[in-house]
């Protein structure tokens, strides 16, 4: 599939007037990304929707899913300790003065609930079992 | 219901970069259209999976199973949990695909094709335990990053392929070789063609061990592109990182392999035990070898409600590492008392082993949890409560229980 779209991109970027002339042709029968916000949450990503949210999108989402994000819960230090570690290790840019809105979302938004040593059990699906 | 567009050109520029390539006239393309590149395959049907798998992670993929998906006693590729670092390699050339052993420690390097490993050598098949080092992070508090495992990153499939210490007997090693660590076709998550995702490994003692293989069939199939086809790694028992998938090269070190994913906090725990939280120094961390004992009840799925006086069935997989599993016992009040499940014996050594037994005494009407603790061949049990914490949240071996109502 991704070699249909890189054929299509080619194509495109060799043919520009395909683009130009007849925008509409190129997008039709194509599911469109949700890039709306629904209760709260950005639907195409799962995000919380929130201040920093585009910045967290642009940056957060090129190398890995918005999953690794949303399912970890970190306090502001942890973050940053996060983002560093990818800095070091896994290619990831110098944020610059969008860092501070970035880390500040994901303090906000995906911050650690004490847990304890162990859980109780939740969202049981009670059935009758067939013995 | 509140909505809100906010698709920018900055967004566009993101996506160019998942792309690898630069969106060209991206600024025309028209809001709320993905790009076809972009669009999320189905991963049930990609990788053949259940449809009850849960989807941790889309890139890299990590899917894991539910403790009731993994009742059958070898386990098919449906329930089998996918854990990667990078990105599945693409266009596999099985007729080309070769492997080549180099590293201060071997005799000579040397490089077999595919076809060569599987003539000249004889071919095993074991059924070997793979459970994820982080199998249950989800658990630990402070919470660990990295992918938030509950129960089901653990497999037990047959595995036929060759011993890689024949492998290394054909080539000759020498007397300091310490350590083997692999390479593979996958791709770094930054597509930096110089940078491994993950490139583990395991100590001599571990890779001439009989179980320890150089696999090309899972469950007598060929290994599912998503498990590692056409070459893998199996060192059953060990944490499912050493067993590494799609590899054409191993190095035969004369010191522990330093790849990608064998340092700092990676798949390491604190040498000494440390209060929850804690900070670590990076030298006073040790690389986690064998996993512990650790045990799981496969049926019935939690939440069953039986009629009072009707007895249960119970049933799971147990396992423990390098050692075998001696003991299985179940509690239905809480941990106050315990009593002993049917336990057989393993199939061969590493492989889970299934346990079962029949509850009859619920006392009366209300609320339980069937709990399962299982016990090692040295005597060490599992923890109802998580285990000691560790910065990245492995080796969570704490009981397994499951919701039971009797109405």
């Amino acid at each position: 599939m991704i070699g249909i779209a890189v054929f299509g991109f080619l194509y495109i970027a060799l043919n520009p007037s395909v683009l130009s002339k007849k925008p509409e042709e190129t997008v039709v029968d194509v599911p469109e990304i949700t890039s709306e916000i629904e209760n709260g949450i950005h639907v195409a990503t799962g995000f919380v929707d929130g201040d920093g949210l585009t910045e967290v999108i642009q940056n957060c989402t090129n190398c890995h899913s918005a999953k690794l994000v949303t399912q970890n819960r970190m306090s502001k230090e942890g973050w940053i300790a996060t983002i560093r570690w990818m800095q070091e290790t896994q290619n990831l840019w110098d944020l610059g003065d969008q860092e501070e809105n970035i880390v500040n979302y994901l303090a906000t938004n995906y911050a650690p609930q004490k847990k304890g040593r162990r859980e109780a059990l939740t969202n049981i699906e009670w059935y009758v079992l067939k013995q | 219901m509140k909505r809100r567009s906010f698709i920018t050109k900055g967004t566009l520029s993101a996506f160019g970069g998942i792309l690898g390539a630069e969106i060209v006239f991206g600024h025309k393309i028209p809001l709320g259209y993905r790009p076809l590149a972009l669009q999320d395959p189905d991963p049930f049907k990609l990788f053949d999976k259940d449809v009850g798998m849960t989807v941790l992670n889309n890139k890299p993929w990590n899917i894991e199973a539910k403790a009731h998906l993994l009742d059958d006693k070898v386990t098919p590729n449906k329930f089998m949990f996918i854990r990667n670092n990078g990105l599945i390699p693409e266009n596999i050339d099985v007729k080309n695909w070769s492997l080549t052993f180099d590293g201060e420690s071997v005799q000579k390097s040397k490089t077999y094709s595919l076809s060569e490993l599987k003539s000249k050598f004889k071919h095993y098949t074991y059924q070997l335990t793979l459970e994820c080092g982080g199998n249950g992070r989800s658990e630990f508090n402070p919470p660990a990053k990295g992918n938030q495992w509950t129960v089901g990153a653990v497999s037990c499939a047959n595995w036929t392929g060759i011993r890689l210490k024949d492998v290394l007997e054909d080539i000759g090693i020498k007397s300091d070789a310490v350590y083997i660590g692999y390479h593979a076709a996958d791709r770094h998550l930054s597509l930096n063609p110089e940078k491994e995702p993950i490139s583990r490994g395991v100590p001599i003692a571990k890779a001439l061990q009989d179980e320890t293989l150089l696999a090309f069939k899972m469950n007598g199939e060929d290994i599912p592109l998503a498990h590692g086809h056409p070459l893998r790694l199996i060192a059953g028992g060990w944490p499912a990182s050493t067993s590494g998938k799609w590899i054409n090269r191993i190095s035969i070190r004369n010191k522990v392999h330093d790849g990608a994913k064998m340092n700092g906090t990676s798949y390491r725990v604190p040498c000494e035990s440390v209060a929850p939280g804690e900070k670590v120094a990076d030298e006073d961390m040790c690389i986690i070898e064998s996993m512990p004992i650790k045990s799981l009840i496969t049926y019935p799925k939690s939440g069953a409600m039986i009629k009072k006086g009707a007895p249960l069935d119970i049933r799971g997989h147990a396992w423990a590492g390098e050692l075998e599993v001696s003991k299985m016992e179940y509690s239905i009040d809480f941990g106050a008392t315990w009593d002993d499940c049917t336990l057989e014996k393993p199939t061969n050594r590493l492989a889970w082993q299934h346990f079962s037994v029949k509850i009859s005494n619920f006392p009366k009407k209300g609320y339980y949890e069937v709990w399962a603790r299982a016990t090692d061949s040295k005597g060490a049990g599992q923890p109802m409560l998580l285990p000691g914490w560790n910065p990245k949240g492995y080796l969570n071996n704490a009981c397994h229980r499951i919701a039971i109502k009797v109405i």
